[in-house]
C-alpha cells in the first residue's frame, strides 16, 4: 500500500509555487503603484520647481532691491571660483592643443590648431567646462548654506520678520549666477587659448603668426556671443538647483548633506542635458 | 487679541488640533503647555501663518485671517515678533547685524539711530559688548537673549516664544523668565508661550491653556490650574507616572 505520508519534495515544490505566485502577485501589482507614485511625485517636484522659479525671477524685478546681496553673490561665484577655472581653463587648452596637434599632423594640418581650439572652446567647452566646475563648488555650498538655514529655523525666520525667504536667499542668486558665468567663461576661454598657444608655438613649434591667423578664420564674433548665451543659461540652472535643493531640505545635518550632493548631481546632468537641446535647437 | 475658533488641523492621518477654542487677551503672558507633539507650535505657527486651519479660523485683532493672502500675513508679521526654540539667529551675521536686521529691513532709521536701539534692546536682555561676537561664540542662554532682542526689536504687539526655556540649565531659565516677565511689562506687549516647564509657567503666566489630545483641556489662570482636579492637568504639571497620559506614545 502506497504511503500517505509527509512528503518534503512535495510540500517544498507546493511552497515554492505558493511563493513564486505571490511574489509574482505583488509584484505586478507594485508596478502599476510604483509608477503611480513616481508619476505623482514627478508632478509635485515640477510643480514645485516651477513655483519656484517663477517666484524667483519675479521678486529679481520688485522692491525691495538688494544690490548688497547681488554683489556679495557675485563676488561669491565669480571672484571665490577664479583659481579652479584659471587651472581647469589652463589644464583645458594644454590637453586640446597638445590633442588635436597629434591628430592633425597626420593629416598635416597642425596649423589648424589654433583655429579649432578656439572655435571648439567658444562653442561647447568654454561655457559647458566653466559651469561645470562652478557648479561643482558652487551648488553645493547654495544648497548646504540655504538647507543650514531651513533645519535650523532661519527661514521660517526670515518669514517671522515679514521678509521674502525667495526674494532674500533665491533671487540674488539666480542674478548673480546668470550675470556672472559669462565673465567666468570668457576667462576660461582666455587661459585656455594661451595655454594652447603656449603648447602649440613653444612646444609644438608651430608658426605663431599661422596660430592667430587661424584662430580669426574660424571664430566669428557671433560663435563667441553664443556660448556666452549659453554660460549666462547655466549660470542661472546651477543657481537655482543649488538653491531649490537648498530651499527643500528636510531633516537636519544628513538632509543637508543629501541636498548638497543632490545639487552637484543634479545641477550636472541639468546643464548637460540642457546643452545638448541648446545646441541642437537654439544656438 | 488673538483668538482661536474651533480650529483643526490634520496632517496625514494625525488630528493635531481638534476644534481647538482658544484665546489670547492683549497686553498679558498666555502660556499653553502640553506634552511634546502636543500641537502648541502648530498653534504658533497658524498666529504667523505659517499655517492654516483645515476648519475654523484665526481671529487677531477681530479681523478672520481665513482669506489673508501671502502679503496681508507678511503686514501682519510686522507687529509680530518671535523667539524660536533655538532662537533661530542668522548665523552669518554678527550679535548687531541680528538685532539690527528688523530695523534696517521696514524702518528708514538712519545707522546711528539703528545702532541706537541694538543697544537699547539688547541691554533690556543684560547683554553689553556682545555686539560684534557671533552667534556661534554665545551660550544657548545668550543666544536666547539675543533671540528675544531681535524679537522686540521692532517694538511689536506680540510677541510669540516656543520654548524659551528649552535646553537652559535652572538658573538661565529663570533669568530669561525675569527678562520676560519685565520686557512684557516696559512694552506692555502681548506675550504668547509655548512651555512644557511647569516651573517657568508658574513664574511668567497670566493665563495657562492646556492642549492634549487636540483639544483645550484647560484655559484659566494659573491658580486655578494648580488647583485643578482634572487628572490630565494633575499628572501633567505634576510630571506624574500614574495617570491618564499614555507614556508610551
Amino acid at each position: 500500500m502506497k504511503s500517505e505520508g509527509f512528503s518534503f519534495s512535495g510540500w517544498f515544490k507546493s511552497a515554492r509555487l505558493q511563493f513564486d505566485q505571490s511574489l509574482i502577485e505583488r509584484s505586478v501589482q507594485a508596478v502599476p503603484m510604483t509608477l503611480g507614485r513616481f508619476a505623482i511625485q514627478l508632478v509635485l517636484t515640477l510643480g514645485r520647481v516651477g513655483f519656484l522659479c517663477g517666484e524667483a525671477v519675479a521678486a529679481i524685478f520688485k522692491p525691495p532691491f538688494r544690490p548688497k546681496l547681488f554683489t556679495k553673490q557675485l563676488e561669491f561665484i565669480g571672484n571665490k571660483s577664479l583659481v579652479v577655472i584659471l587651472l581647469t581653463g589652463f589644464a583645458v587648452g594644454a590637453i586640446l592643443s597638445l590633442q588635436l596637434s597629434k591628430t592633425l599632423s597626420t593629416f598635416s594640418s597642425e596649423t589648424m590648431v589654433g583655429g579649432l581650439v578656439a572655435l571648439i572652446l567658444a562653442r561647447e567647452m568654454g561655457p559647458l567646462m566653466a559651469a561645470l566646475m562652478i557648479n561643482g563648488r558652487v551648488a553645493s555650498a547654495i544648497a548646504a548654506e540655504i538647507g543650514t538655514m531651513r533645519v535650523t529655523e532661519q527661514i521660517d525666520a526670515l518669514e517671522s520678520m515679514s521678509v521674502d525667504p525667495v526674494q532674500y536667499l533665491i533671487s540674488p542668486r539666480l542674478f548673480a549666477g546668470f550675470f556672472i558665468l559669462p565673465f567666468m567663461t570668457m576667462v576660461f576661454n582666455m587661459v585656455a587659448m594661451f595655454a594652447s598657444y603656449l603648447v602649440a608655438v613653444s612646444l609644438l613649434s608651430l608658426d605663431s603668426g599661422i596660430f592667430f591667423a587661424k584662430i580669426a578664420a574660424f571664430v566669428t564674433i557671433s560663435e563667441i556671443l553664443k556660448g556666452l548665451v549659453k554660460s549666462a543659461i547655466f549660470g542661472f540652472i546651477l543657481a537655482f538647483i543649488g538653491s531649490y535643493k537648498g530651499y527643500y531640505t528636510k531633516g537636519g545635518a544628513e538632509g543637508v548633506g543629501i541636498a548638497t550632493t543632490q545639487a552637484v548631481v543634479v545641477g550636472s546632468v541639468v546643464i548637460l542635458v540642457t546643452d545638448y537641446f541648446i545646441g541642437a535647437f537654439l544656438l | 487679541m488673538i483668538r482661536f475658533d474651533n480650529v483643526s488641523k490634520t496632517f496625514g492621518d494625525f488630528t493635531v488640533l481638534n476644534g481647538v477654542n482658544l484665546s489670547f487677551p492683549k497686553g498679558k503672558i498666555s502660556v499653553v503647555i502640553g506634552r511634546s507633539g502636543a500641537g502648541k507650535s502648530v498653534i504658533l505657527k497658524h498666529i504667523m501663518g505659517f499655517l492654516q486651519p483645515d476648519h475654523g479660523s484665526v481671529w487677531i485683532d477681530g479681523e478672520d485671517t481665513s482669506n489673508w493672502n501671502t502679503q496681508r500675513w507678511r503686514k501682519n508679521r510686522k507687529k509680530f515678533g518671535m523667539l524660536f526654540q533655538d532662537s533661530a539667529l542668522f548665523d552669518s551675521m554678527s550679535v548687531w547685524e541680528n538685532v539690527a536686521f528688523p530695523l534696517l529691513e521696514h524702518t528708514d532709521k538712519s545707522r546711528d539711530e539703528i545702532d541706537e536701539i541694538v543697544r537699547k534692546k539688547l541691554r533690556m536682555v543684560g547683554l553689553v559688548n556682545a555686539e560684534d561676537k557671533n552667534p556661534s561664540d554665545l551660550s544657548g542662554g545668550m543666544r536666547k537673549r539675543v533671540g528675544l532682542a531681535r524679537a522686540i526689536a521692532l517694538d511689536p504687539e506680540v510677541v510669540l516664544f516656543d520654548e524659551p526655556s528649552s535646553g537652559l540649565d535652572p538658573i538661565v531659565t529663570t533669568v530669561i523668565d525675569g527678562l520676560v516677565l519685565e520686557t512684557q511689562k516696559e512694552t506692555g506687549c502681548t506675550y504668547v508661550v509655548i512651555s512644557h516647564d511647569m516651573a517657568s509657567v508658574y513664574r511668567i503666566a497670566d493665563k495657562i491653556a492646556m492642549i492634549y489630545d487636540g483639544k483645550v483641556v484647560i484655559d484659566g489662570t494659573s491658580a486655578e490650574v494648580q488647583s485643578s482636579t482634572d487628572p490630565l492637568v494633575h499628572q501633567f504639571t505634576n510630571g506624574a507616572l500614574e495617570g491618564p497620559f499614555n507614556i508610551y506614545y
